[in-house]
């Protein structure tokens, strides 16, 4: 018996018979517990992933097995109870009229008793910070604000595995913030894997591993430390590294070799001041 | 873009009114609407009026406000009241304007036929000041209860209402959006003759309608990822619960009624 909760084997995927594979021949694990990122450029069937876990499509090759069950049309409500998925655009996924009805959706459509509802929506609200905004209506909150909405409705269905799908993509960088900081909040606090799909490589540096699509194919799978290293492979297939990446890059050619690939501004200042003192 | 939009004209307040159970206003209304046209006399209209006047200042909300809120009516009123004097022949001859008879009898009727339009409008205005819009839903969706043995859509028919609802104002600040950015290509939309500005409107509905059915597109694959397969098994988080405030209305209600069949002739 693996640790493995999903687990994709040799999934092909494409919207119509006449249509270009969206996903050709892909296959790999999430363990439980575990947090990946899902990085490619547009169109590398990244978001397909997404919906393929919970069967919002389903593969027309191979087999998707999440959490001991073959997604198919019988099982995807016992799915869905398991994984719960966030969005991308923050006004398309709130359904309630005020923040508490929204966050009550979910529990609403798996029949969950009144008096266990309003327990969890001020469990999963406080989790996220929301707790203040109970009877706030949607266009009353900002888009990072309805975005933490979005995960506390899902977290109030207590899933197994969360995936954000480009959750972070249309908000200011301080929306972004605010979410990328709950999410990791939540790591710690929640025994649940994470899979945050994501085009933006500022964001995988928290994640244990990362899958790089790229036109429907696994084209690496590694550590974020490494991914960043591979700056020039990156670039061809579409995806601009970061800045501290490029920096990192540019003292090497320098001739200025840096002990370890640094991930955030932090690692690189450390990597810097400290830098005199190896040598 | 931030300010509080009110939907419909829903005024909030903490009084006995906004805190009765929407069902319980929605059956006293769907009642009074009736039993306006039993009352004949003067006492019976006096009764009923003492009622509706009773309730809305019982809404706690001012009385310019909801009487501001009749103005598209008082010309209907005011138009029955004079075509009755012009039309009813019955009773004697009051005076006369310009050699025309009025009739005591035509006066009669007016009064009595705009009091009655007065009151009806003035108790269903009440219902929406004092009613959020999602409460109505609700009371809507568990009065049309029963008619699910027929297989009626309810469930599905509230839904779609609350959710209406829910995007009004994330349309509406779309359309202040597109129009802007219509607008600073050189639609014009102010001036111009009627023709002109109509169409103007094009460029504005489409990318409304477009992103609209996008809209609900992404909405419906949200809730599908959220669990949602119709009404079956579903439970529900707003609740409808009636207190003793709405016993204590329905038996206002109810002597009122009493007082109404005591003093019509």
């Amino acid at each position: 018996m693996t640790n493995s909760f999903i687990e994709f084997r040799n999934v092909s995927f494409r919207y119509g018979k006449d249509q270009p594979w969206v996903l050709k021949n892909v296959s790999f694990t999430i363990d439980s517990n575990e947090w990946v990122a899902v990085i490619g450029h547009n169109g590398s069937g990244k978001s397909t992933i997404a919906k393929l876990i919970n069967g919002l499509l389903f593969p027309q090759e191979g087999e998707i097995i999440v959490d001991g069950l073959t997604v198919n049309e019988h099982t995807i409500w016992d799915v869905r109870k398991s994984v719960g998925m966030v969005f991308q655009n923050p006004d398309n996924q709130f359904v309630g009229t005020t923040v508490r009805d929204d966050v009550a959706f979910g529990l609403e459509n798996r029949g969950v008793p009144r008096e266990d509802m309003l327990k969890r929506i001020d469990v999963s609200l406080g989790q996220v910070g929301m707790s203040d905004y109970l009877l706030h209506e949607p266009h009353r909150l900002s888009g990072g604000q309805k975005q933490r909405v979005a995960i506390a409705g899902v977290l109030a269905i207590s899933p197994k595995v969360i995936i954000l799908d480009e959750a972070t993509a249309m908000l200011d960088p301080k929306g972004r913030l605010e979410i990328m900081q709950t999410v990791s909040h939540l790591r710690q606090a929640e025994q649940l894997a994470l899979i945050t799909i994501t085009h933006d490589l500022n964001e995988i540096t928290r994640a244990s591993r990362v899958i790089v699509m790229n036109k429907g194919e696994v084209w690496l799978e590694s550590n974020p430390r490494d991914v960043f290293s591979r700056k020039e492979d990156l670039l061809q297939i579409g995806l601009d590294t970061p800045f501290v990446a490029t920096f990192a890059d540019e003292l090497s050619r320098q001739g200025i070799k840096l002990g370890k690939q640094p991930l955030n501004h932090e690692e690189l200042m450390d990597e810097l001041w400290t830098y005199h003192s190896k040598m | 873009m931030n300010h509080a939009l009110i939907i419909g004209q829903y005024v909030p307040s903490n009084s006995v009114i906004h805190r009765l159970d929407p069902r319980t206003k929605i059956a006293i209304i769907f009642f009074f609407v009736i039993f306006v046209f039993f009352a004949n006399t003067l006492t019976s209209y006096a009764v009923l009026t003492l009622f509706a006047v009773g309730t809305a200042v019982a809404t706690k909300i001012k009385l310019p406000y909801i009487l501001k809120g009749l103005t598209p009516v008082w010309f209907l009123i005011v138009f029955t009241f004079v075509l009755h004097l012009v039309v009813t022949k019955e009773g004697e001859v009051l005076f006369r304007i310009l050699s025309y008879p009025i009739y005591s009898g035509a006066v009669e009727q007016g009064i009595a036929i705009s009091l009655r339009f007065f009151l009806l409008i003035l108790v269903t205005s009440l219902l929406t000041l004092t009613t959020t819009p999602i409460e109505i839903t609700d009371a809507i969706e568990t009065l049309l209860n029963p008619l699910k043995k027929i297989k009626f859509p309810v469930h599905e028919l509230a839904l779609m209402m609350s959710i209406s609802l829910r995007f009004i104002p994330t349309l509406m600040q779309e359309t202040e959006k597109i129009s802007k950015a219509q607008a600073s290509r050189g639609v014009d939309f102010r001036t111009g003759p009627m023709k002109d500005r109509i169409q103007a409107i094009v460029p504005l509905l489409v990318p409304l309608f477009v992103s609209a059915f996008k809209r609900a597109e992404e909405l419906a694959m949200a809730m599908e990822a959220r669990g949602y397969q119709g009404g079956e098994g579903r439970t529900k988080l707003r609740e409808l619960r009636i207190e003793k405030i709405d016993i204590l209305a329905f038996i206002t209600f109810g002597i009122v009624l009493i007082g109404l069949f005591l003093t019509r002739a």
